[in-house]
Formats: structure tokens, sequence, C-alpha cells
């Protein structure tokens, strides 16, 4: 039998513990605001069977911003939910908010009906009701929650951890939570909108006549041919955002206290709207053990970039009186930032914002033009898709490229003006670190270090293949799965109970998109060996990339499936994965 | 409600020593899981560390053997299945202590690398017939089926882009032409979703101290044909001289080297076909310090001698303003404006005593909502 708690669970504060008993003192601007209360930065600890999870409008500030939020139980982000594995839980979700709500446990093994997506497993709970969710909790390791509505950028996201029944796998001395989100005054149907009308609204580091961006001349009328910007890193960037690290911005100085000599664990959870990050910790390597809350086989770097919607887990021996922890924004428009200290007030130097990077041939989807052709790897694939010589062979200098030859989709793919580029030769990325991090000077993780800590389950070869291409247009901000909005779709993603697929997703636009699946892991095909592929329920694709993952489809019901950027969800790309019959395992 | 969670703030505690120790046993524990005959506790627990150093270093090895496979894996789809045997391998010469396992573990993966024929593609395919079995929405019989489509009709609006409201004055400025003070307005809007707007345009411009030159509005249907190019058709109603409307049929977007373009032809009420071509481009100096170059070409089919147009072209205009954004939404500029009349037109002018070139220094903003 296990103890009941083997340790207590650690969580950073600012400036030490002073600010968390201070939440009566609301600064005086804020007695005035209509919901009359200032969320507290920072989650508190809810544990057991039976949790109060209260959803209501507030006010949040940092730095100079102030404006509207939305916090449950009080605080932003909301309760850190600390579980056991093996214990049922229910959880009442009570809306005192002015709009609908829900929550979804993202990465957790539920019944589809505890899911927690209007629309698709329930309907939005109403202002003044309450919501019971139950369910058995089947896993261990690092997760979240959210909304799965408006109200999430606002601040409706907590961490949920779960300790496994066996022993952890790593040996530590501290375990901190680090989750990572962006913050605006701005509302986000305003954000949408703006999106939608002013193209590059959000984006102050584009190319222009006197940047010194590393573009040729030609290059540069290239992109202007194409009417796309090679400095579309992001949507929406630090001149709209703070980037919060458990709540706080950068001018809120977290701190997380270590002794020297300790190891420390810390759960990276990116519960971002819209913003990739590029975690380090300068001076200081890393070594990742858990992505997406499954162990994986240590791998020890100095950097990774972690998607929206993604975690990753690592442990650090901190060897100085302080150091940074930086969570740059992919865009390198701003970052979040904390200190491990070793004691309180303890600092060590924040290093500025680097160069913002430009995107390249390859993420527009002529990665196998660039000299460096991956494309065999899933050359067996693409023969069906018929990504064939002609291209291949004229397309020498960018001068010839074609942007736009929606012959290379398939006919199930609704062409339009939804689509405003198809990658006429995707190649699979996962060796592919993110956007700007494939020259830094220093090791890089990307997927195709991961590997299962336990064999998989699941040793079956896929029995089909199932193609989808993610689509869009980054002018008329517009966003789909093979050129469907989710209001166009005609069906969903079928998948039979048990099934054992592969699912290959096309990203023939220039962004990268963390795309997840509700109610299941799946496997990515990261050249792993069969039964060490890495479990994951959130996997970006890389711009102009592919990637593939197997999934056995062992969870009856209907999930969402969708681009965990807020608003390309908000836009279309948002579909519905069916698995069928439902009496397979009860709903 | 029964309220059994425990809410507590987060202490910041010291890890205790003990719970330290536990998890160095834990860590070995989970080492030796899987072996026939595991190692004592003790026995784990004394090399724990010398254990924990050669894992950390070979699963480094094993990193590096990992990443150099990299390349090769691209060079045939079977060196996927190479990379996969000597990652294995580099698990088995780590994992030391579990030599059966590992075994186990190749034979495995050889078995399947002939068994599975990695050569052969994985076939695309629709889904097997138990995928189509039972309801449509898995939710509706536990929900309700109407609230759920309540739901569903509620999200699909709100998840694939609701209608959008936009209003541009892209030119509202006070020109200076020889010492006289003049005017013009140029603003834009529209209401609607990604494929069909209501869009409206209106301009005009005149003389202080005198009537208004010209002032027009059209109201259009505006529908998405290509990723960058709107169809537009609708009426336009001119206020000015001898009243017309027009119907209008035209293009508006964005063409190759980012030239916002708007191009329309009008059938008046008389029956005189004109049309009307307008580029402009931004060029970006700064992030907020943009250079517009902007041109402007009028056409007529026919003379129509009462509004002073000759068939041909009728006039050209060619503007270069220099705006800054305070906000996106809001920029004042600066500029010039040179307009010319060709032709028959040119005639026009010259017989009613009017100035057949026009050059415009001109302050205004360009803003939207």
């Amino acid at each position: 039998m296990t103890p009941i708690d083997r340790r207590n669970f650690l969580s950073a504060s600012a400036g030490g513990m002073g600010l968390i008993g201070l939440t009566g003192a609301a600064p005086a601007w804020a007695l005035g605001s209509a919901e009359g209360t200032v969320a507290r930065k920072g989650s508190d600890v809810l544990s057991g069977e039976h949790l109060t999870m209260t959803v209501a409008d507030t006010s949040f500030a940092t730095g100079a911003r102030r404006g509207p939020g939305v916090a449950v139980n009080g605080t932003i982000p909301g309760p850190l939910v600390r579980l056991r594995e093996g214990q049922n839980l229910t959880v009442d979700l009570v809306n005192r908010s002015h709009e609908g709500t829900s929550i979804h446990w993202h990465g957790m093994l539920v019944p589809f009906l505890m899911d927690g997506v209007p629309g698709v497993s329930m309907a939005a709970v109403e202002p003044g009701d309450t919501y019971r969710y139950e369910f058995p909790i089947r896993q261990s390791g690092t997760y979240w929650w959210h909304a799965h509505t408006l109200q999430e950028p606002l601040g409706h996201y907590g961490p949920l951890i779960v300790d496994p029944i066996e022993p952890e796998q790593y040996q530590y001395d501290r375990d901190y939570v680090v989750m990572l989100s962006d913050w605006t005054p701005m509302s986000p149907h305003k954000i949408m909108r703006k999106l939608k009308v002013g193209e590059g609204y959000f984006n102050y580091n584009q190319n222009t006549w006197t940047d010194d961006y590393d573009l040729s001349g030609e290059e540069r009328r290239m992109w202007s041919r194409m009417r796309m910007m090679p400095t579309d890193i992001s949507d929406v960037g630090g001149a709209t955002y703070t980037y919060l690290i458990n709540g706080h911005g950068p001018a809120d100085d977290l701190e997380y206290l270590f002794n020297p000599g300790e190891r420390v664990r810390l759960r990276f959870i990116n519960g971002s709207a819209m913003t990739y990050f590029n975690i380090r910790v300068p001076g200081l390597p890393m070594t990742v053990v858990q992505a997406d809350g499954q162990n994986v086989q240590p791998v020890e770097t100095d950097e990774f970039q972690i998607g929206v919607a993604e975690t990753y887990d690592v442990i650090i021996e901190p060897t100085s009186e302080a150091h940074t922890l930086v969570a740059e924004s992919i865009d390198r428009s701003g970052m979040g930032i904390a200190t491990l200290a070793s004691k309180p007030g303890a600092r060590a130097v924040v290093p500025s914002l680097r160069k913002p990077p430009v995107l390249t041939m390859a993420d527009m989807g002529n990665g196998g033009m660039a000299g460096m052709d991956h494309s065999s790897v899933d050359g067996g694939v693409m023969a069906g898709m018929d990504h064939s010589s002609p291209r291949a062979g004229e397309t020498v200098g960018m001068g010839a490229m074609t942007m736009r030859d929606t012959s290379a989709l398939p006919p199930n793919v609704k062409v339009g003006p939804g689509i405003d580029s198809v990658a006429s030769n995707p190649i699979d990325r996962m060796d592919f670190p993110g956007l700007g991090l494939d020259d830094v000077d220093h090791r890089v993780l990307d997927y195709s270090q991961l590997l299962a800590a336990k064999p998989n389950s699941d040793p079956r070869r896929p029995s089909r293949m199932k193609t989808i291409h993610l689509t869009g247009n980054m002018e008329r901000y517009m966003w789909s799965f093979d050129g469907k909005k989710f209001n166009e779709i005609t069906e969903p993603i079928q998948f039979a109970y048990n099934e054992r697929v592969r699912v290959k997703l096309v990203n023939n636009t220039m962004m990268a998109h963390p795309i997840h699946l509700h109610g299941h892991f799946f496997e990515l095909v990261n050249g792993a060996p069969n039964d060490r592929q890495p479990l994951k329920h959130t996997l970006t694709v890389q711009p102009g990339g592919s990637a593939q993952f197997d999934l056995t489809a062992d969870e009856s019901g209907d999930w969402a499936f969708h681009c965990h950027l807020f608003y390309h969800m908000h836009t279309g790309m948002f579909q519905v994965v069916t698995v069928r019959p439902l009496e397979a395992r009860d709903a | 409600m029964k309220h059994a969670g425990i809410v507590f703030a987060l202490p910041l505690l010291a890890f205790p020593a003990s719970a330290l120790a536990q998890d160095q046993s834990h860590a070995a524990h989970q080492e030796a899981k899987g072996e026939s005959e595991p190692a004592s506790v003790e026995e784990q627990t004394a090399d724990r560390t010398d254990h924990q150093m050669i894992d950390h270093s070979h699963m480094d090895d094993g990193q590096m053997e990992h990443g150099s496979e990299g390349s090769d894996t691209q060079d045939s789809s079977a060196a996927s299945d190479a990379m996969d045997h000597s990652a294995i391998m580099a698990h088995g010469q780590h994992g030391d202590r579990q030599p059966a396992m590992d075994q186990s573990e190749m034979d495995h993966s050889a078995m399947d690398q002939d068994a599975q024929a990695e050569h052969m593609a994985i076939p695309e395919g629709p889904p097997p017939p138990a995928a189509l079995q039972g309801p449509t929405f898995a939710a509706d019989a536990f929900v309700g089926a109407e609230e759920m489509a309540a739901s569903r009709a509620a999200v699909a609006k709100e998840i694939s882009g609701t209608s959008v409201f936009w209003f541009q004055g892209d030119r509202l400025e006070y020109r200076l032409r020889g010492g006289d003070g003049g005017y013009l307005w140029d603003v834009q809007g529209y209401y609607g979703g990604d494929y069909n707007k209501l869009w409206f345009k209106s301009e005009g411009e005149g003389s202080f101290g005198e009537d208004i030159e010209s002032a027009e509005l059209q109201a259009l249907w505006s529908h998405a044909i290509a990723p960058f190019f709107d169809f537009q058709t609708g009426v336009r109603q001119d206020f000015t001289g001898p009243k017309r409307t027009h119907a209008v049929v035209g293009i508006q977007g964005l063409v190759p080297y980012q030239f916002e373009v708007d191009a329309a032809a009008f059938l008046s009420n008389e029956g005189d076909v004109t049309a009307r071509i307008e580029g402009e481009i931004d060029q970006r100096i700064k992030q907020r310090l943009i250079l517009q170059p902007r041109v402007e070409i009028n056409l007529a089919a026919q003379d129509i001698p009462e509004l002073g147009i000759g068939a041909g072209i009728d006039t050209i205009e060619t503007g270069l303003r220099l705006r800054y954004e305070f906000a996106r939404e809001f920029a004042p500029y600066i500029g010039i404006d040179q307009e010319w009349k060709l032709g028959k037109s040119r005639d026009f002018a010259r017989a009613k005593g009017e100035d057949q070139s026009v050059t415009n220094y001109v302050i205004g903003v360009r803003f939207w909502f």
C-alpha cells in the first residue's frame, strides 16, 4: 500500500511567501470595478475526492496592464488540482460568472461525457448553474484543466497533477509547477475581430525597409509576391500579451526557492491561448523526464520549445545562488521570467530578447527542395498523393515555386478562399526543434529525441492511414482541417473502437499548429522503436511540414480534435473524432 | 452539496530528507521492474548513485546515436527500422541489468520488422463498418438531443468565425492646391462573415467655399472567390452633378507583391460604361512608419460630355502618403497627390476653363475601427 502523501507539494510565490496572505488587500483602483475583486496570482492546492471549483468574473493586473479576467476559486491560474492515481474524483463546477463555462481535463482519460467540451460532450454550464463531473483517475503525471469556452484566455485554467501509485521514477527534492500563460486586458472577442480585419495587427516585429533580418532582396521580394510575411511567427505577441508564470508577469518577480545541491523538478505547462515558448535556464542543463504527463527516457538538453497545451517535466540541479528561468515567446516579442533562488531575493541576470526568427523554405512546405531531402522518409505515403516530379524538377529557385498547387490536395479537401497555400512537398519535421531554435549554439530538444519510458501497450501495426490537412488563410484569418471550418464539416473523423490507425497531419500553412486530441494518448511516429514511441495528447505540426501519430482508439464517444491556438480553434480549426460503437465500453 | 475538497495555501516547504531516501530506492526499484529476479532493495540502493550516473551518460550516448542515425533515415524507409534496432541496442547497453528483457525486445522488434514489411506503406482507407455504428452524436442520449443540438449550433457559430463589422477611413484629408483648400474622403467598410459581406464604399471631394465636386456611395455584395480576392456587385449612387445611378461589378483584393487592388466597372442608368482601378501598397519603413504609393485610373467606354468625361483614359491620379501608426487603427499622414486629365477629358476641361492637372499637398488621417 502506498502512503497517503509522501511529500508536500511545493509551489512558488512572488517575493517569497509574502503575497499569498495578502489577497484581501485589493489595490484602490480595483475596488470600484464591476466585479470588485482582483484575482490572486498563483494557484491554491485542491486535493481530495470531492472538489468545488467556482468560476467568477474578476479583474487582473500585472505590470502596467489591468483588465477583466475570469478566476476559478479566486486565483489565476485557478487551483492546482492534485490527485492520486486510482482515486475517484467528483468536481462540482459552480458558475458565478456572467457567461457559459466548462472545464476540460486536458490530457486526462475520462468518459467522454466528462470531457467538458460544449457542443460535443455537454452543453455549456450557464451562469448560476452547477455541473458535476465524476470520473476515476486512471493515470498519473502533469496535466492541466481549462474552460473550453471564451473564458479560457481570461484566466480559466490551472494545473492538474496526478501522483502515481508506483513510486516516482525520478529522484528529486523539490517539485514545482511552472504554468505558462499569456494575458491581456483585451477581450477575446476584440482580439478575434482584430485578427480578422487587420492583418499583422499584433506584430511589431515585421520586416521593414530598415530591419536587420537576414533576408536577401530576392527573399523579400518572394515573400511580398506570395502576399505573406516571413515574420509571421505568432499571431498575437508581446505588444499585447504579458507572459505569465503561475500568474506572475515579469514585474511580479516570481521566485522558486531551492537549497544548493538539491534536484528540482519543474513541471512546465503551457496554458497559453496563443503563445509557444522557448524555455531555458541559462547556464543550467535540463533533463526532460516527462512529456504530456507520460514518462520518457531522460534526455538532457539546454533549451526546448513548448507548444500551446503541451507539458514537459524537467529535472535541474541549480548550482549558483540564483538562476533565471526564461520563457521567451516564440516570436521573441516578450518573455515570462522567474528566478530560481537559493535564498529569498537572490537574482541572476535576465537575458535580453534574442532576434526574432524568420520563416524559411521548409516552413513554406518546400522543405524537400531546400537540399535537405527528408522526403523519402514518408515516400511511400506520399506516393498516393502525387507530389510528383514535375515540381521537384522545376523548383530549383524560389522564383519557380508554386505556393498553392491545389492539385496536390486529395479530393476530400475543400479548395476555396480558405486555403492560401498548399505545402507542395511537406516533409516530416519531427527532428525540427521549433522556429528559431534550429540555429542556436546549444542543445535543443526535438520530438525525435523522445522515447517512452516503458513499452507501449499496443504493438499492432496500424491497419490504415488517415491523412488530415491543416489549412488556412492568414489574410482572411480562416483556419480549418481539410479546408472546412467547423460549420462546414460534413462528417466527423471516424474511428472504430480499438482500431489502430496512423494519422498523418499535413500542415499546409506557415504556422506551427499544436493539434490536440481529446480523451486519448497517441504515439508520435518519431523514429523511435515501435513500442517506445512517446505518448502525447498534443502534437505540434511544424510549418509546411507533416507529422504522424499512431492511435489506438480505445475510448468510445465523441472527442474534440483541434488546434490549441485559441483563435485558430475559434475561427474554424476544430473537428470531432467519433469512436464507435459506444457500447464498446461504458460511456 | 457536499464539499470534501481541501483547500490550503501553497506551503513552501523544504523536502524532508527521509522522502529523498525513499525516492532513491524507488528509482532503483523502477529500474528493476520486469526483471525475473529483482535484486534486493539494499543492493539497489547501494549502487543507486553509480547507476544513475551510468544511466545518465549512456542516455546521452543513446541520444547522440539517435541523432546521427537521423540522417540515415532519410536514405530509405527501411532505415527507420535500422534505427529502431540500434536504439534498442543502446537501450540494452545502458539498461545493463536486464539482459533477458532486452533480448526479448530485440526479438520482438526483429519479428515485427519481418512481419510488418515496413517497406509497404500503410494504406489510406475508409473507416471500418464498426466506426459507423451507433448514434451520430454520442452525447445526445445522455444530455438530451435538443439541448445538445442547441449547444452544437451555438458552438459551430462561435468557433467558425462570426460576422464582423469594419469601418475604414482610408483617406480623410485636407488638400492644398495652388493656394486653395480642399477636402477628400475615401471610406469603406463591411459587415459579414468569411465568404459573404455587405460592403460599402464612399468617396467624394470638393473645395472649401464651393459646392461639393463629387460624392458617391456604393453598396455591394462582396463574395470571397479566391484566397486574396472578393467579387463585388451592387449599386453606386452619385450625389453631385447630373445624378446617376450605376450597376457595379468588380473585384477587390491583394495581388502579388502586396498591392491592394480595387477594380470595378460601372453601367449607369444612362447606359454609360466607365471603370475605375485603384491600387495601393504599404511600404513599411519602420514598424509604425509606412509609405503608401497609390494610383487610380478612371476609364470610359464613351464620351460623356455632361460629366466632362472622354472615351479612353479619363484621369490618372497618383499619390504618395507617409503615415505614422500611433495605433494600427489611427495613423495621421502627409503626402502629395497628382491628378491628370487625359485625352478627350483633357479637352473638355480645357474648354470649360478647368485645370487639366492638379497637384495636391495633403494632410490627413487613416483610421479604422
